[in-house]
């Protein structure tokens, strides 16, 4: 939505299909292009996988991560996952979003992480697409846990 | 050209948002999965006021369509969405509705159908339907989803048409996924799709008889003036495609919708969004040299049989890609584009790939697969083939 509405670019966003309900494991998918995106297969190959709850953290989770592919998880411990063949960068996602919101849902925290490591969209597109979803009391508290997550992932002067 | 906004929403959304445009003075609905999130943003629509419209939360897809049509036959713009099995309930009042010339719009989120229940996306719900007397229309992403049911009201109520609409958006894939859309003004669409007029309604002031018995002596005329009515809407279909474009910018070409068509030896014949993945595919072989194309078919009825004979012409083969099998003979979409080839004095090889069954994805590198069993097809070999069958688990 940050690339799409506010960068010009084109995005293409969808969940891995089913039954939903809260708590349950779920798979989501974002291809994000200079050009208008058509392509509706699964993805198959990815740059980043982002994990909001490291419960789901094994082996196979960076399996179609490309080569110098990323994995971002959120742990206050992600020195853990440092020998499992791929790059591991962790963010304490639910103690940052308990401090922020008063509670452990850690999407925005995983955003600005993502954001941070990847460049991928301005961090201020970002606080647009949250400001534009979200009701105002969500969006402030959002946008401070946004933006704190990409302050921690900064390079320490 | 007119102002437009830009918004980032699932195809589902998209079509509410066309659904507002249009005015509608009833909606009907009774919620299945994944049609479902349109009925929900209409009524949080109606809800905040941003939608003035009498909305009707009935108890089944029977009573949805019924009620549709009770308005439609006092003159009333009239909507409704629904899904698979819900479709499937409804089918008697399909015939009702189109039999009676109700120009209903209907968004239908394809999904499969039980015995063994899948909530996932195929086409096997309204190719089912083809023969109940509905236009047929099936759109590629969330735009043309919204603008399809702008022009869906212009194309069923245009008088010489008088036939209710059925807008098909691959469920999940389509209905689920988020993307750009670009959403009209509220007056670009006043200007563009006036207020439904007609005078086939009840009217105290005019009575007449709707809904009538017709004897063995009349009932074949009906039945043929449907058909002309259908057949005639393919002109409506393109006239009203080419006024959307000076209105608003966007053209899909009226029943079908080629990509690098023209020179093709090799053309796979499309249904839906996976039409997106193939361009991707086309593009790619295309740089590799290989002279590749598509041909969408936007509608199924009315067939466009002409069309696809005329965009075929230079092909040495061509596939039809359908999510869909007519168990015991072949893919419906199939037998259709056989039926056009069999007035002509020569037609490519064909070959049915039946794909996507039950929600199973369809990767570029199956549709690469599609266009290498084109180049090297055999006339005696099978035609009907499934595409990644697990003939080890059967």
């Amino acid at each position: 939505m940050a690339a799409a509405l506010f960068e010009g670019r084109f995005a293409l966003a969808f969940p891995s299909f089913g039954p939903e309900r809260r708590g349950a494991p779920v798979l989501g998918f974002t291809r994000i292009d200079d050009r208008k995106i058509t392509d509706r297969s699964a993805v198959r190959e990815c740059d980043y996988v982002v994990v909001l709850d490291e419960t789901l953290m094994n082996p196979a989770i960076a399996d179609g991560l490309k080569p110098g592919g990323k994995v971002i998880v959120n742990s206050a411990t992600p020195s853990k996952y440092a020998n499992g063949g791929f790059e591991v960068i962790g963010l304490d996602a639910t103690g940052l979003a308990a401090e922020t919101l008063g509670k452990p849902i850690t999407n925005t925290a995983m955003l600005g992480a993502l954001i941070a490591v990847s460049s991928m969209v301005r961090l201020d597109s970002a606080v647009r697409a949250i400001e534009q979803e979200m009701n105002p009391k969500l969006a402030q508290a959002n946008i401070q846990l946004v933006k704190r997550a990409f302050a921690s992932l900064q390079p320490k002067p | 050209m007119s102002e437009s906004a830009r918004v980032f929403v699932s195809g589902n959304e998209a079509v509410a948002l066309g659904v507002r445009l249009a005015r509608p003075h009833v909606v009907a609905a009774y919620p299945i999965t994944p049609q479902t999130v349109v009925v929900e943003r209409l009524s949080d629509m109606v809800a905040d006021g941003s939608l003035k419209t009498e909305y009707l939360h009935v108890e089944s897809e029977h009573s949805a369509l019924s009620a549709c049509m009770g308005a439609s036959v006092l003159g009333a713009r009239t909507f409704t969405a629904t899904s698979s099995q819900g479709l499937l309930y409804m089918a008697e009042c399909l015939h009702y509705a189109s039999g009676g010339r109700m120009p209903i719009v209907m968004m239908n989120a394809n999904r499969s159908l039980a015995l063994p229940w899948n909530i996932y996306n195929d086409q096997r719900d309204s190719l089912s339907l083809l023969d109940s007397g509905w236009l047929q229309v099936y759109v590629e992403d969330a735009q043309e989803a919204l603008d399809m049911i702008i022009q869906g009201y212009a194309i069923a109520e245009n008088p010489a048409v008088m036939t209710p609409i059925m807008v098909n958006l691959d469920g999940f894939v389509l209905t689920h996924t988020y993307e750009l859309v670009d959403v009209p003004t509220a007056q670009s669409v006043d200007r563009f799709l006036p207020p439904y007029q007609t005078t086939n309604k009840l009217d105290l002031g005019a009575p007449k008889n709707m809904g009538f018995t017709a004897t063995p002596a009349d009932y074949t005329e009906f039945k043929y003036q449907q058909h002309r009515a259908l057949l005639d809407s393919a002109r409506v279909i393109e006239q009203t495609d080419e006024a959307y474009a000076s209105a608003f910018g966007r053209s899909y070409g009226g029943l079908v919708q080629s990509y690098q068509a023209e020179d093709a030896e090799l053309i796979l014949v499309t249904l839906g969004s996976v039409n997106g993945t193939a361009r991707v595919v086309v593009d790619g072989l295309r740089a590799e040299g290989r002279k590749v194309g598509l041909v969408r078919l936007r509608f199924l009825r009315p067939f466009p049989a002409r069309e696809l004979v005329a965009l075929t012409r230079h092909a040495r083969a061509v596939g039809v890609l359908e999510k869909n099998v007519s168990m015991g003979y072949e893919g419906t979409v199939f037998t259709h584009v056989n039926s056009a080839y069999s007035a002509e004095t020569s037609a490519p090889h064909v070959l049915n790939f039946v794909a996507g069954l039950g929600g199973r994805d369809i990767s570029r590198q199956d549709i690469i697969s599609m266009f290498d069993q084109l180049a090297s097809v055999d006339p005696t070999s099978e035609r009907v083939r499934f595409v990644n069958l697990k003939l080890q688990i059967i």
